[in-house]
């Protein structure tokens, strides 16, 4: 566990896609940092769909949940689209049970979710 | 059934403090043969009641204190939070899922407190702060087990 981690998310921009790589355990103390560099990834790019690559998280619960929901809401008005990659038996779970596994598309790779984005 | 250990812990509400509850708290609980899931939905569970502490009882401010307060016996982890903060005006209705004070949470933290414990009790007043109980049963074969060692 890093207690000084300033960085939560690596992103790459692919055919209009953009994929962005969580990582870390995501609890209440790293919540805003997400939303934040959520937020600035998402403006950054023209962006027609969102990948969110969980395959290096190792935690979350319903503080980052909310954050994810959050830009769910948001890029669903602009009909951008947000597909999950890499979940971990404890983030399935917890996506589960959320609902986030109803809206959002899951896949095996971020190869097969780039391909099938749109 | 007996007590076989108990932990008190008490912290500031940092949001730095959620993470160190929940391994604390996991790894005490690895003193019975808790499978891995069930110490991740215990793990779930104290990060959700701390990080309501934090949140909604103290309102973020980092001069609260909370308190963890661990019991193991062999059939059983009883483990309650408790804050003095600002408490909560309906119970029931903070219990129902989706409802929260806040528009930018999801009002989830029960929902998954309920649903990874065996039980679970809020006891809050307003303006004198939240004691939430909840209880983890050890899985049955390994309880037997448990209690011919101890
Ligand atoms: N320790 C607490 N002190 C004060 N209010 C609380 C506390 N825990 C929960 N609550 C209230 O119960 C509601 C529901 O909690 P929860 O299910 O965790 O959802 P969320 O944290 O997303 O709002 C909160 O919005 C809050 O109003
Ligand atoms: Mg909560």
């Amino acid at each position: 566990m890093n207690v000084n981690m300033k960085k939560t998310i690596e992103v790459e921009f692919k055919e209009g896609t953009l994929i962005a790589r969580l990582e870390g355990e995501l609890d209440l103390r790293v919540a805003d940092l997400l939303r934040k560099e959520l937020e600035k990834a998402i403006g950054r790019y023209p962006l027609r769909h969102l990948v969110l690559n969980l395959g290096r998280v190792t935690y979350m619960d319903s503080s980052c949940l909310g954050v994810i929901l959050g830009r769910y809401k948001r890029l669903a008005q602009q009909g951008i689209g947000i597909s999950l990659v890499g979940l971990q038996p404890q983030v399935r779970k917890v996506c589960e049970l959320s609902g986030l596994l109803r809206i959002m598309a899951e896949y095996g790779s971020e190869e097969e979710a780039v391909a099938k984005a749109g | 059934m007996k007590v076989i250990n108990q932990l008190k812990m008490e912290f500031p509400s940092l949001p730095e403090n959620v993470a160190f509850a929940r391994v604390a708290v996991a790894s005490f609980a690895s003193q019975l043969d808790f499978t891995i899931h069930d110490i991740e939905e215990i793990k779930v569970a104290v990060s959700e009641a701390v990080a309501n502490a934090i949140v909604h009882g103290y309102g973020n401010s980092r001069g609260g204190l909370i308190r963890v307060c661990l019991k193991l016996t062999d059939e059983a982890l009883e483990i309650q939070v408790e804050d003095h903060g600002k408490g909560i005006e309906d119970v029931k209705k903070a219990l129902e899922p989706t409802y929260s004070t806040d528009p930018e949470r999801m009002g989830l933290g029960f929902v998954f407190m309920q649903a990874f414990m065996d039980y679970l009790h809020v006891d809050s007043a307003p303006g004198k702060g939240t004691r939430v109980t909840m209880v983890k049963n050890v899985p049955r074969g390994a309880a037997a087990a448990a209690s011919e060692k101890h």
